[in-house]
């Protein structure tokens, strides 16, 4: 690969969502916006070296010609689909940072999730169809229609191109900030197929992280997000074992964590308003953002993840702390896959009976998913109750959907059969 | 952009309401399509009768099928709509939150240029 085609990459990587975005609100259509972008760039290629003064201007000026053109080639067609609704149209004179806009109407709630997901990456992320329909494992021509879908409802829906105000931002944030976290927990633990982690879904969801960031400065949820996923992504290099197989928090070879990346959630966590350490929770004033009660959900999981993060050895984790924020992490979202977490961590906190009492309950909303009975089968187990573990492995082992989260179930629960009563 | 907000519910409760409850719910509905003509958002509503009135007629090759009752058996049928006028989506949105019905369904209008 030659150094020039590496100079549009660095173009694209650096400006595409911040060009996309002020395209979109000057020709009042996304899917305009995008073809034209994309032509800008693919001339790019063609043209550069020498490269140009300004990289962005260029690219813009010429994205905004090849938009021209496919209007005037369409000018007899009707058009199909009607201009977005966007408040101040006049292109003002420098490059302005419509950013926000993009991600706000990419993750509306009007769209379902997976269009949310799909466009976010897009649109914002700047990763083609084709890795996005790699990463999620489906065909690129599925992936390909859902964006198609998904644009067409924005145009069609009517869904405005603009970052809401008022009440309505703190709402609309938060669904940017799950899309987000979608994004990286389905890298992180991927909910079907051979491979437990996707480090590239989670390296682009902590990049949308970092743009956030730059976007809402002064929200300390998005510093929570970020937190959080720095701090499970350190992580990844001790997750696996060396045939794939997963390894658990507490036997996981520290040493393999990346540092500087706790460091950096840290460092987000200490900065974050209203708190001393970075257990919040304590001393919290209420209302630090927006009225929205304080801790919010995202800087609780990020507290939760660095506790792990600075235990030096598994058995440092500072498990009562951790009991104390998940249990303020229930109050706030009413979750039974927090109370499920709260649970392992009071049991480590005050013993598996302790653990198993909260786990009461759960079934009806939790009885498909595997955790659950895997987490009964471990408290159990430490309880001596061998036969009843054995069958809380089996429920685990009906509803497990990835193959290294089978095998590492299947190691357990064989752990504890004595030989020649193994159940299959 | 024009918006239908297609109302639907359990016509039970509607059967079953004692007069008072209509008098509240008609109330309810005569202070939305005010707040609706005072925005200059309201474009025209009715209340449909229920469904066990309706008429359904299928056109095919064989000719026309007419069956007694709605198009779809469903526990929620439509009770009536509002057609109105709003600026994006988003507030379309907020006038289907200010309705008083438990299932609003948002459908934009098709509007032809020319």
């Amino acid at each position: 690969m030659n150094v020039d085609v590496t100079a549009v990459e660095q173009a694209y990587r650096e400006h595409w969502a911040r060009l996309l975005a002020l395209l979109t609100a000057e020709l009042r259509d996304l899917d305009l916006a995008e073809e034209a972008l994309q032509d800008a760039f693919a001339a790019a290629v063609a043209a550069w070296p020498p490269e140009p003064g300004n990289p962005p201007a260029w690219l813009l000026t010429t994205a905004r010609r090849r938009a021209l053109d496919r209007l005037r080639r369409g000018a007899l067609a009707v058009r199909k689909l009607p201009l977005l609704i966007v408040d101040d149209p006049d292109p003002p004179p420098a490059i302005p940072d419509e950013r926000l806009r993009l991600i706000f109407t990419c993750c509306h709630p009007a769209l379902s999730l997976d269009a949310r997901v799909a466009l976010t990456l897009r649109c914002v992320g700047g990763l083609t169809t084709r890795e996005i329909a790699r990463m999620f494992l489906v065909p690129e021509a599925t992936m390909a229609a859902r964006i198609t879908r998904a644009k067409k409802k924005i145009a069609q829906a009517g869904i405005p191109y603009r970052v809401p105000a008022g009440p309505e931002l703190a709402e609309r944030r938060s669904g940017v900030l799950a899309t987000v976290y979608l994004i990286f927990t389905e890298g992180y633990a991927a909910t079907g197929g051979g491979r437990l982690i996707r480090a590239d879904l989670a390296s682009e969801a902590i990049a949308l992280g970092r743009m956030l960031r730059e976007l809402l400065p002064a929200d300390p949820e998005v510093d929570g997000l970020l937190a959080l996923m720095l701090c499970h992504h350190a992580r990844r290099d001790a997750r696996l074992g060396p045939s794939g197989e997963l390894v658990r928090l507490p036997d996981q070879d520290r040493s393999r964590w990346h540092r500087e990346e706790i460091l950096e959630a840290l460092s987000l966590l200490a900065a974050a308003p209203c708190r001393g350490g970075r257990t919040p929770g304590r001393t919290g004033p209420e209302g630090a953002s927006g009225g929205e009660r304080f801790p919010g959900p995202y800087l609780l999981q990020a507290a939760i993840a660095a506790e792990h993060a600075t235990a030096v050895r598994a058995e440092d984790t500072g498990w009562p702390a951790i009991a104390r924020l998940y249990g303020e992490l229930e109050q706030i979202t009413g979750s039974t896959v927090v109370r499920l977490n709260r649970a392992v961590a009071v049991a480590e906190a005050s013993g598996p009976e302790a653990g198993l009492e909260l786990l009461e309950g759960l079934d009806r909303e939790l009885g498909h998913h595997h955790l659950l009975h895997a987490t009964r089968a471990e408290f159990l187990r430490r309880l001596g109750r061998e036969r009843e573990a054995l069958d809380a492995y089996g429920r685990a082992l009906e509803v497990v959907g990835t193959d290294p989260e089978r095998a590492f179930l299947l190691s357990r629960r064989a752990d504890l059969s004595p030989p020649g009563h193994r159940v299959t | 952009m024009k918006y239908a907000l297609l109302l639907y519910g359990d016509e039970k409760t509607w059967t079953s309401a004692t007069e008072e409850q209509l008098e509240e719910a008609s109330a309810a509905h005569g202070r939305f399509t005010e707040m609706l003509t005072a925005r200059g958002a309201y474009l025209g509503g009715e209340e449909l009768d229920c469904s066990s009135t309706a008429v359904t007629l299928r056109k095919g090759a064989v000719g026309t099928l007419r069956t007694d009752g709605p198009y779809a058996e469903t526990v929620e049928h439509l009770g009536g709509f509002y057609l109105v006028e709003a600026r994006d989506l988003d507030e379309a949105i907020e006038f289907a939150t200010a309705c008083p019905e438990e299932i609003v369904e948002i459908r934009p209008v098709v509007e032809y240029q020319g």
